[in-house]
């Protein structure tokens, strides 16, 4: 929202409605800016509503007094409270207040043929595509998909955005991982030619704020209100969506009244299996993959002294072992890590290991990749190119990448940061290609928890649904 | 609830003896975030606290020769990447009750370096320009300075400029002095402000401050880039 809009009315609709904004966030001059607020057409509304120690940031919804804090305002001589929640997007404090659009009503452009993408869906894909179109034409307020990793989950979204482009809705794709939203647009863009489409994420470019298909993390969805007919949810039980509160709030204030938001997920938590098993949330599964082969299946290899050895920068011999046996030793290969630290200290000597049993052929094939890494996009690009045959990595890389043909491995499962979610879905990351449907998947332990367990018996499950078909 | 307030983790105590019985201040950062910050230590330029092996550093020397205006400076803390990321938090994005963190240090500083030299010192906060006080809603070397047990004089003003931080050297050097003198100062003052990077803020101050009759000008900064 950096650039300034120019200002027609129908514009300014487009870009200011559906959307709560502090002034410095409202795209207009000074001037104008003057003139909508005295003609009503932008309302001042209070950012904070205080009563008298029960506080709200109206923003993020924050109600917890440990998250809001004091200021002494050098404007107005008064002391504020602003909200530390949500300070990252801009400080919402007492003395500023948000701004929301009460002009015209925003028209979006009604499309008799949005999609101009030219594949064709799998059976269980369309089943799974038509209850999706369906329940965003009966205007369904909440419609989970279950569909396992690789199942071609943005495919299947298709027909339910294209049902809502030919309504003329306004719709938003969110993901917590801002890797999944990058993904995503270059593959959305291309299936919606004719469509305004732009991505919001910290630190994205060319940001108007007024397409019609809005991609964004979670996080940008707290700036508008009201704004979306259809709102999908990406990764639904990623970190930090099923943590934060304040996201839960923003993905709720950012529909209308009147309409569908769909979860996906690979890997639903339990308040999601249990609406499912109450029958209050409609849903649909997808136990098998698009190229219709099962998932693979993660193999636990016990190591007494894995986790003394690992902090001595040594490698457990099962590993050592298993590197020259793998079943088909071109497939690249995934190592994760618990930890940033970790990844750093053992890239040497992973790298010694995986020469001596030409699992590469020179050290530069080998890199790590952690979220503050500054080369994350590139170093990611690199391996999907084949320029980088290992990589090592942290839990962020756990879904909505995909490389056709890995084995995977996990150096000390038994860690807590490798929930039951976390696993299934780096168990996901193997196997996705047709060529290559059945990638290794190791967990290397010292001791199982009940997280591996119930990640493989999830797997298990899945693969036995699938196997129905 | 007691949360570190960078980072947000509990911050849990074991009781001991020492805490049951007696009131200790509560920390406000966890050990980890605590840790992070790193004091500067050993050896350091006289006049501007830079690690420095030696008397006086290069810079300062320079200084001398365009005729020296500050007494001296006396910085906390390195300017390392965490110390940036909070400064950006507190200043930038105005999370003001951040400088609770460097409350403690910023104190005992002042006692070590400054209470016993100048017992009738008064603190001078670098002036905002109106613009940024509309974005910011509020002065950070203000802020800091009412964390000392001084008297705050309100001495400077400031003329409308750019962004220091988003100058090279060079032009910071350059430019001309955007400070004015509001209230004439008759005693020693200490500037306290959260960065000390060429200097030139800190001298430019010092120069309207002399020029209209204060004796002698000090400089307490939390970081020293």
């Amino acid at each position: 929202m950096d650039k300034q809009i120019p200002l027609t009315p129908a514009l300014l609709a487009q870009a200011l409605s559906g959307k709560r904004l502090l002034e410095d966030e409202v795209p207009i001059p000074q001037a104008c800016f003057q003139v909508l607020r005295s003609t009503k057409q932008l309302i001042p509304i209070p950012a904070i509503e205080n009563n008298k120690g029960a506080a709200k940031c109206t923003r993020c919804g924050n109600t917890a007094m440990h998250y809001f804090s004091e200021y002494s305002c050098g404007i107005c001589q008064k002391t504020h409270l602003y909200c530390r929640n949500c300070i990252q997007m801009g400080r919402i404090s007492e003395c500023k207040p948000l701004y929301s659009w009460n002009g015209a009503e925003a028209r979006w452009p009604v499309h008799a043929n949005p999609l101009t993408w030219e594949g064709q869906l799998t059976p269980a894909q369309s089943r799974a595509a038509a209850h999706l179109e369906q329940a965003v034409n009966e205007i369904i307020p909440s419609y989970l998909c279950w569909a396992v990793c690789g199942a071609g989950k943005t495919e299947m979204l298709f027909p339910a955005i294209t049902a809502a482009l030919k309504r003329g809705d306004r719709v938003a794709l969110a993901s917590p991982r801002v890797d999944v939203i990058r993904e995503l647009l270059p593959r959305m863009r291309q299936a919606f030619q004719n469509i305004t489409i732009e991505a919001l994420y910290g630190g994205s470019e060319q940001r108007t704020g007024r397409s019609q298909l809005i991609l964004a993390t979670t996080h940008q969805l707290l700036r508008y209100y009201q704004a979306f007919d259809v709102l999908i949810i990406d990764e639904v039980d990623a970190f930090p969506y099923y943590l934060d509160r304040s996201l839960m709030y923003a993905a709720k204030q950012a529909v209308k009244k009147q309409a569908t938001t769909l979860y996906l997920t690979a890997t639903p938590r339990k308040n999601f299996r249990l609406q499912m098993k109450l029958g209050k949330l409609p849903h649909v599964f997808v136990p098998l993959r698009y190229h219709g082969h099962l998932l693979p299946v993660p193999k636990f290899k016990f190591s007494f002294y894995l986790t003394s050895q690992l902090t001595n920068k040594k490698l457990p011999h099962v590993l050592l072992k298993w590197l020259t046996q793998r079943k088909n030793p071109k497939r690249q290969l995934l190592l994760f890590v618990p930890e940033i630290v970790m990844a750093k200290e053992l890239k040497e000597v992973i790298s010694t290991s995986l020469l001596e049993t030409n699992t590469i052929a020179a050290a530069e094939e080998l890199e790590i990749v952690f979220a503050a890494d500054q080369n994350r996009e590139e170093k990611i690009n690199q391996f999907r190119e084949k320029k980088l045959h290992a990589l090592i990595t942290t839990t962020i890389l756990e879904r909505g990448v995909t490389f056709p043909s890995v084995d995977v491995v996990v150096l000390g499962a038994g860690h807590e940061v490798f929930n039951e979610a976390a696993l299934v879905q780096i168990a996901g990351r193997a196997g996705r290609s047709a060529d290559d449907p059945s990638g290794e998947v190791i967990f290397f332990h010292d001791g199982k928890t009940y997280a591996m367990e119930k990640a493989r018996q999830m797997i298990l499950d899945m693969n036995a649904r699938g196997r129905k078909r | 609830m007691n949360i570190c307030l960078y980072c947000y983790a509990l911050l849990e105590k074991p009781l001991t003896w020492s805490n049951w019985l007696t009131i200790e201040a509560n920390s406000v950062l966890c050990e980890t975030c605590a840790a992070k910050l790193k004091i500067i230590s050993g050896k350091r330029c006289e006049v501007c606290s830079r690690a420095w092996n030696g008397a006086i550093c290069s810079d300062c020397q320079q200084w001398r020769q365009l005729g020296e205006n500050i007494e001296g400076n006396y910085s906390i803390y390195y300017y390392n990447e965490t110390m940036r990321d909070l400064i950006t938090q507190w200043k930038f994005r105005g999370d003001y009750v951040l400088r609770e963190v460097f409350r403690k240090d910023l104190q005992r500083a002042f006692e070590k370096q400054f209470a016993s030299i100048t017992p009738s010192i008064a603190a001078v906060p670098i002036p905002l320009s109106k613009n940024r006080m509309q974005e910011r809603g509020f002065n950070q070397s203000l802020a800091l300075a009412e964390m000392l047990d001084i008297p705050v004089k309100h001495a400077l003003g400031r003329n409308s400029g750019e962004k220091q931080a988003k100058k090279n050297r060079k032009s910071r050097l350059k430019r001309g002095n955007p400070f004015f003198i509001t209230e004439a100062l008759q005693q020693p003052a200490l500037i306290v402000d959260d960065i000390y990077t060429t200097g030139t803020t800190v001298r430019q101050a010092a120069q309207q401050l002399k020029l209209h009759g204060c004796p002698a000008v000090y400089s307490l900064t939390v970081a020293r880039s």
